[in-house]
């Protein structure tokens, strides 16, 4: 288990102080996928960096497993990092070794056999799939092939953790869903505890299991992935379930909603938010059925697959000449336990 | 015979090939001898700036600081006022002050701060984001030094070391015209001193074949080690 307590950390600069984390508490239970979600500059990387010691926290306290990191020094801090694999943005390969010579790595540096690192090197190599390019040079792979032998050169030593930080930022989204994929493979097959940072909120619907959102070195809201995503609280977590709930972007719908406003000035536009089994429900087809005087219009749609079930929004347009069966047809909705929200005319 | 035409540049028969070969060996020996302990010196002080340049310590800082000193300082000296200044020195080291061997001290010592900072660039050069994963995979400095920072920067090192050794070339000849031996030497005494432009001209043809198969080997050398 790891735990943040308190934890701050305030970098010295020329200007003065920059509180890159503040007051920071934390608990991520061992076997899961934990994301962290922020903005360029909240301090992801800050608090990431402090469970291998590459950061020290001014104040506060990180512990894994009843360690304290932010107290190791010296040869028990290099001990304790063997148990942490990290991958990074940038993959951070030598260039100057080979696949496998980069995967054999971490082993050199545990100083593990020659022996026995090669039957290890190779059989990581065919997790991350990437057998028959062992004799490849990092500048012969493409971005995804390259964060490969990141994973496989983090899990090397046997790591109780791994550490992403922006593992797929640099990657099109195709290669990211692969890499995500193999993140999410190898928690489950491995069992070690994931701690992903990323500005994405599609990495974290599509592999955490919780999540922190973090804005500005503060943790402003955390909880398990899906009662995020359904019920954000703070605008910024709102911000970041609309970046990946709205499949075109929020501008056109923006647009849309204007336009038919301005269309049908007596029609009241709906979002809805589905999760769970209600996704699968006919939602749409028995509010026409149950109030044939009212007409319905959809606007825009979506559904998306996390690790706990089926998330969706539609916007829709419910038009009526009976302000009543307006009032109706949201409590129905209401009824059915689907979200609503009214989205208000601008004046 | 005219010693003073255009075609006495051509008269080879004045040419005295044994000490023609004797003399290109005497610069090939001090070039290679003064290289190689360029290369390790320069290494070292390279690494010194690279780890102390950064650093936060004050110790650190001031250590920097007096490293950069000295490496500006011998950087900055004439080649032909560092042997001079270097003869009492050459002296007491070498128990001499003529020859291939005298020639030691000043070559080294004039090259090895040049190489320090094409060091300490290369190092400089490497992305911090790989030195950083070493750290985080539990590597101590010396690992780091030596599975990292050696490694990815060693096609700068290379290309650092063929420069620097094309340069030396150069000072081995300044060297012989005070009496170093080698061609420069040969050259001087044997070529302008006797008025044989004979002497000189081949003795700056085997020059420059020397600098070019230096610079060539170089080049073979980097192009086989950059995997980038
Ligand atoms: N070594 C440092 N020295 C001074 N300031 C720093 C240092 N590292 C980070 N900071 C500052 O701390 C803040 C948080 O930085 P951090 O790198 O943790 O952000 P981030 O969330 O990882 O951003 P990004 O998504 O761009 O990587 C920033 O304001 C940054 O300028
Ligand atoms: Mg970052």
């Amino acid at each position: 288990m790891i735990e943040f307590k308190d934890v701050s950390k305030t970098f010295d600069v020329k200007e003065g102080q920059v509180a890159a984390v503040r007051d920071v508490n934390l608990t991520i239970p061992d076997g899961k996928i934990y994301g962290i979600v922020g903005y360029s500059g909240a301090g992801k990387s800050t608090i990431i960096r402090m469970l291998n010691g590459l950061e020290f926290p001014t104040t506060g306290s990180v512990t894994i497993n009843n360690t304290e990191i932010s107290k190791l020094k010296g040869k028990a801090l290099r001990e304790q990092r063997l148990k942490i694999g990290m991958i990074f943005q940038h993959f951070n390969l030598l260039w100057s070794r080979t696949v496998f010579e980069n995967v054999a790595f971490p082993l050199e540096i545990a100083k593990v056999p020659k022996a026995q690192r090669k039957e290890k090197v190779l059989r990581l190599i065919e997790l991350v799939g990437l057998k028959g390019r062992e004799n490849a040079y990092p500048s012969e792979l493409s971005g995804g092939q390259k964060q490969r032998v990141g994973i496989a050169r983090s899990l090397a030593n046997d790591p109780e953790i791994l550490l992403s930080d922006e593992a797929t930022s640099a990657l099109d989204p195709q290669t990211t869903d692969e890499v995500l994929d193999l993140l999410l493979d190898i928690n489950k097959k491995l069992g070690l505890t994931v701690v992903v940072i990323t500005h994405e909120m599609h990495v974290i619907r599509k592999i955490c299991d919780q999540v922190a959102v973090l804005d500005a070195g503060e943790i402003v809201e955390q909880g398990p992935v899906l009662d995020v995503f359904k019920h954000p609280k703070q605008a910024i977590t709102k911000r970041f379930v609309n970046q990946e709930t709205s499949t075109s972007s929020q501008d056109d719908t923006t647009l849309a909603v204007s336009e038919l406003l301005k269309k049908y000035p007596n029609g009241l536009i709906i979002k809805l938010g589905f999760h769970g089994d209600q996704a699968q429900l006919p939602i749409v087809s028995s509010v026409i059925r149950k109030f044939p005087d009212v007409d319905l219009s959809i606007i825009e749609g979506n559904i998306h697959q996390t690790t706990e079930g089926a998330l969706g929004s539609l916007y829709i347009q419910v038009i009526s000449d009976n302000q009543d069966s307006v009032k109706e047809v949201l409590s129905y909705l209401n009824t059915m336990r689907v979200e609503t929200e009214v989205i208000e005319r601008e004046q | 015979m005219n010693n003073n035409g255009f075609a006495s540049y051509f008269q080879l028969s004045n040419v005295d090939w044994p000490k023609m070969w004797l003399a290109t060996w005497e610069t090939v020996w001090m070039t290679l001898v003064s290289i190689i302990v360029v290369a390790i010196l320069g290494a070292l002080l390279g690494l010194l700036l690279f780890e102390t340049s950064n650093s936060k310590s004050a110790g650190a800082r001031a250590l920097n600081w007096i490293v950069a000193a000295f490496v500006n300082i011998f950087r900055s000296i004439p080649f032909i006022i560092l042997i001079v200044l270097l003869l009492p020195a050459t002296q007491a080291v070498m128990g001499t002050i003529i020859g291939p061997k005298a020639a030691l001290p000043s070559l080294i010592i004039s090259a090895a701060p040049f190489y320090a900072r094409l060091v300490e660039i290369a190092f400089h050069e490497i992305d911090h984001g790989v030195v950083e994963a070493a750290q985080s995979m539990g590597a101590t400095k010396g690992q780091i030094i030596f599975k990292v920072l050696l490694p990815e920067s060693m096609p700068a090192l290379v290309s650092g070391i063929t420069v620097t050794a094309i340069s030396l070339i150069g000072y081995t000849a300044m060297a012989g015209a005070i009496g170093a031996g080698g061609l420069g030497n040969l050259a001087y005494l044997d070529g302008f001193q006797a008025s044989n432009n004979a002497v000189t001209l081949v003795a700056t043809v085997i020059i420059v074949l020397v600098v070019f198969v230096c610079q060539f080997a170089g080049d073979i050398v980097v192009k086989r080690i950059d995997k980038r």
